[in-house]
Order: C-alpha cells, then structure tokens, then sequence
C-alpha cells in the first residue's frame, strides 16, 4: 500500500483557510444577533407605546374590559369635530402650498440660480433651529392683525408652510438629485421646450417620489403641531385634545383620536407609497 | 460663428473664434479638456451667451436667440433621455412641443427609429436600454425636429469601445444620407480623423488647425497639432534655409520661413523604418529596441538611441525582426516636418 512521504503543496493551506472562513462565519452571525438585537430593542421602544394607546382607546369603565365608547364618543365632544376638519383642510392647504412654492423655486436655483442653492438650504434649515414659542412671538402681531378680519384656523397654513420647510425641502431636494436636471433641461430647451415645460413637464415627472415624501412629512407635522396654533389661539386638533384632557377625567377619547390620527397618517402613507410605486412604472 | 469670446471669471475659454460651416458639412472638433470646444457648441447652441462674436445660421443672425428657438437638434454625453417617456414619447417630444397632429408624430417617430434600426425597442423606457441605443434614440429624437444643424456633445464617450466604433460609423452614415449640418465634439482623435470632413484642433480657446483628417495628420499647421494629433517624435536638429538636420538625416521643412538654428523636429513614427544593425559601431541612428507593442497590422517598436527614446511604427511582420533587445539602425524618411521650441522626447496620446 502507498504511503504518502509528503503533504502535497495544495493542501497546506487548507487548515487555514478553514480556520479564517470560521472566524468569518461567526463574526458574521455576531454581527447579525447584533442586529436583531438593535432592531428588536428599538421596535419595542417605539411600538409598545402606540401598542398600549390603541390598548387605552378600548378600555371600558372598568380596568381590563373592552369598549367602544372611547371611539363613538369622538363626535360627542364639541369642537373636537370641527377641529379635526379644520386640521385636515389645513393639512392638505400647507402640503399644496408648500409643494406649489417650493418645487418650481428649487428647481429654478438648481438650474439657473446655482450660486444660491446653499443659502436656500440654509434658509430651510433655520425653522429647525428656532424654537416654536419664538417663532409664535414673531407671527402674533401678523396673526392679530389678520384674527380682526375673523379668517378662520386655515390662514395657520403660512406658519405651518414655513415649519415643514426643513422637511419638505430635503424630501424634494432628493428627488431632484436622482435626476440629471442640468442635461433633462437642456436636452429639452433644445428641442424648443420653454422654462415652464422644462420645469412642469420635464423635471417635475421624474421627482414624483420626492414630492410626495414631502407631502407626507408635511401632513405629519400639520397633523402633531400643537404649540403654534395654541399659542396663537387657534383650535386644531392637538390643542382641542389637550383642552379636552383638561376638562374631563375619562382620557379614552384622547387615545381614540390620537388613534385615529396615526391610523389616517398611516394609511396616507401607504396610499402615497402606492401612488409613488405606480409613478414609477416602467421607471428605474 | 464670427470673433465669438467666452470667460469664466479669469479664464478665457474662446478667444475671438472664427468657423465657417458649410451646409451638409460634418465637422469635429478635437482638442484636450478645458480648449473650449464643447464651450463652442453651447454657444451655438443657445445654452451659453457669448460674451462677444456673432453667431450667423443659413445667413440669419441667431446670436441672442434663446436655445428653445434656434431650430437645433442636440446630443449630449448621456443621461439626456426624459426616464418618464418611452423611447417613442421621447422622440416625439420636441414634435409635441411644435403642434404636430399625433398621426404626422408617430409617423415621423417611427421614421427616425428605423433609421437608427431601433423601432422595435418604441415602448421600452430608457432604463431599459442599453447605452447604445440611448444614444441612438438621442440621435432620432435630435432629428426628429428636422433641425438646420445637428449637434453632438462628446456622445460616445460614455460607450464602451466596440460599440463607440459602431455608433461612430451609424452616426455618420446618418449624417450623410440625411445631408445635415453637424459640429461634433470630441477628445478622441479616432473619432474625429475617422467620420469629420474637416477636423477643427483646439487648444486654449483658439482654433489651431481647420483642415481634412488626411491634412491635419500629415500636415499639421502647429507644433501643437502635430504633438497632439497621432504620436510624434521630437527630434533635436539644427535648422539650414529649407531643411532641418536631424541626427545627419536632412529633412524639408513643412514651414520654410523658420529661423536657423537649433530646433525640435517633429517626425512621425511611421516615417521611421528600422533595419538590423550587423556593424556594431554606434552612431547617431544606431540603437537599441527596448520595447514592442503589437497593434494588429502594425507594431510599435521603442528604439532606445542613448540620448532620445524613438518610436517607428512598422508593419508586424516587419516588427518581428526586431525584437527587445536587438541592434537596429534608423532611417527617417524624408517627408516635411514641423519644427518646435521644445525638448526632445516622444508626445501624443
């Protein structure tokens, strides 16, 4: 029978390169216990808080029953109605607002006023960084003089425009940097398309995605703001629950509406999401 | 385009440019980064203002006309293809935009895909293209607005070299059988020396040379052109009324009213052949192969000759009986040369 005298040269590496592929292999599924882990940590920090709202908004009269009441007795409290509706027309008046200003601005500096693109991104980013009560000491002579008039909650929109500024603007400015704008804009300027085409026709078809992000974001923050329009004295949907948590000891129509209010922003994302998948077709 | 002049803060990309363009003329500009070419192209285009100049089409002064009514069709380097339209709605954009019913649009759509052989591809969207034939549909959604002058921005950059090869040649077959006035842009020589009736060689933001590819190759008008153009040889020589010597070997001057006195000649690979040195005494021509690139049909072989490196480029039959290592004796072939100021040494590509 053979004997072997020598190890053949191929497999003197072989031990090592098991012993590395192991270290991989269980630094691999490190990394991934790491993961789920994170992932597991975070998702119960933010999800059992909404998870035990939804729970309150069914507790009954008695703690560990279940009822309804909470949700049919929405429309029971005054002014809770009107507030709801006054916040979504504001929702939908600050997003057209936001969008019909914004868009056709960022896309004239990017293709024409370059130089002025980072003072714009500066602009944007000031409502973040100052607080909302100073901000409501700089708008209440403006809203004063406008309440004389008796113009309803909706003319918060201006205030709520400049709040979701920051936001908007980067959900707009990514879906204008998926896009080549400079050449789109050319190429279409040379077959004779005029400013307005190029920006209507051209630019904004291919940042579908990015404004309706913004309009997402806008929605969400009308729907949560509280301290402008109290401040201001207005009656939107945060300060009427917070006026209601005032008067009444039964907190359950507090959770339904705010319930309610994440259902509906919840599903306005999915229906947008939907709406920017089928913008999307047959695009990359 | 009469005395055009264009800057950038300090820097002067056109200066007091002059181009003629004769109708059905394809031209190419050529010339390295930052020469101003592509800066001529969108002014003509409309893109960009002239600072000073006159731009004339067909006789009719378009100057400060804006780019959306100057009747031109444009190529870019790539990434001009509106991704929300089909390849079809692309090229019946610029028609949209001059009224045309939908019938006469899809009609001439479909003309302009079959002449870039892509109508089967109409309902495909950018995305789902290959680089290729975005380009193509560039091209026919550019010659769909039946434009008085075509214009081409680098657009086979971009593009692998087998098909930049194919498109170049689909490019200028179009452009004859279509009979348009086109201005094309390019850094690649190859490009430009193989589909341009006339080659424009930039540099600086001054035209250099305008003249056919044949012409600018082998008779090139500067150091500069010659240098760029094609490889070169810069040779050391002393310069003697009409000639030049170089190494012992006497040359035609290309430009006889060149001042005596020492000089760079500037003599092309081809013009140098090479044969096995059997003496083995040294000389000014005599030299050692150091290296030898194969090319297909030809070869280029390195001559180290002590004080200079040369190239000669041969035939590679020719090529191969010289291989690194070997003795060969020079001959330069007595065509014109250029002369420069500068040091000797091997320049181009």
């Amino acid at each position: 029978m053979a004997t072997i005298d020598t190890v053949p040269s191929d497999l003197t590496g072989a031990p090592l390169a098991r012993r590395v592929s192991g270290r991989r292999t269980r630094q691999r599924r490190r990394l991934n216990a790491f993961r789920y882990i994170t992932f597991t940590v975070f998702a119960l920090f933010f999800l059992l808080p909404l998870l035990s709202m939804f729970r309150f908004s069914f507790e009954g009269s008695t703690p560990g029953s279940w009822s309804v009441s909470a949700w049919t007795s929405i429309s029971s409290y005054p002014g809770l109605l009107s507030s709801i509706e006054i916040t979504l027309e504001l929702a939908v008046l600050t997003s057209v607002a936001m969008v019909l200003l914004v868009v056709p601005t960022m896309i004239w500096v990017r293709l024409r006023v370059a130089w002025f693109r980072r003072i714009m991104e500066f602009i944007s980013l000031l409502p973040l960084t100052i607080p909302a009560i100073v901000l409501v000491v700089g708008l209440a002579p403006i809203y004063n003089w406008i309440e004389h008039y008796n113009v309803s909650a909706l003319m918060l929109l201006w205030a709520y425009v400049i709040l979701a500024l920051p936001y908007a603007y980067r959900a707009l400015a990514a879906g204008l940097d998926a896009v080549d704008a400079k050449t789109l804009s050319e190429a279409a300027r040379s077959l004779g398309a005029r400013w307005p085409t190029v920006m209507f026709k051209v630019i904004v078809p291919n940042m579908w995605q990015g404004i309706l992000n913004a309009l997402l974001l806008t929605v969400a923050l009308v729907l949560g703001e509280f301290t402008v329009a109290y401040l201001l004295s207005y009656t939107t949907l945060q300060p009427a629950l917070f006026e209601i948590s005032r008067s009444t000891t039964n907190a359950g129509v507090l959770f339904s509406a705010s319930a309610a209010t994440l259902i509906f922003a919840f599903v306005l994302l999915l229906i947008l999401s939907y709406a920017g998948r089928r913008l999307r077709r047959g695009r990359p | 385009m009469t005395g055009l002049s264009r800057r950038y803060g300090s820097v002067v990309a056109l200066d007091n440019l002059d181009l003629v363009i004769q109708a059905g003329e394809l031209i190419a500009l050529l010339g390295p980064s930052g020469c101003g070419k592509t800066t001529t192209l969108r002014l003509l285009a409309g893109l960009e203002e002239a600072d000073a100049g006159l731009i004339h089409v067909g006789g009719t002064d378009i100057t400060h006309r804006a780019a959306s009514k100057r009747d031109m069709g444009m190529v870019f380097q790539a990434y001009s293809l509106f991704p929300h339209l089909t390849v079809q709605e692309n090229v019946e954009f610029g028609l949209r935009l001059r009224r045309a019913s939908v019938a006469q649009r899809q009609k001439r759509a479909r003309e302009m895909l079959e002449l870039v052989d892509l109508a089967t591809l109409a309902d495909r969207y950018p995305h789902q293209i290959s680089g290729g034939q975005q380009q193509r549909v560039a091209l026919a959604r550019a010659l769909a607005i039946e434009p008085k002058v075509l214009l081409l921005d680098e657009p086979l950059s971009a593009l692998d070299a087998k098909v930049r090869a194919q498109l170049r040649d689909q490019i200028r077959r179009i452009q004859l059988e279509v009979g348009i006035t086109t201005l094309f842009v390019t850094h690649d020589q190859e490009e430009a020396l193989a589909i341009a009736d006339r080659v424009g060689v930039m540099q600086a933001g001054k035209l250099e040379q305008l003249a056919p590819p044949a012409d600018v190759y082998s008779r090139p008008a500067t150091p500069f052109v010659a240098e760029f153009v094609g490889l070169t040889n810069k040779l050391a020589g002393e310069v003697s009324g009409t000639t030049v010597t170089v190494r012992g070997c006497e040359l035609p001057l290309m430009d006889a009213a060149v001042p005596a006195g020492a000089a760079m000649a500037l003599v092309r690979p081809e013009a140098v052949t090479l044969d096995t040195d059997s003496t083995g005494l040294s000389g000014p021509l005599t030299g050692t192969v150091i290296a030898s690139t194969f090319l297909g049909a030809t070869s280029r072989v390195t001559v180290d000759l002590g004080d200079v490196t040369v190239l000669a480029q041969l035939p590679t039959a020719e090529a191969s009986r010289h291989p690194a290592g070997s003795r060969v004796t020079l001959t330069i072939r007595p065509d014109p040369v250029l002369v420069s100021a500068d040091r000797a040494g091997v320049s181009g590509e």
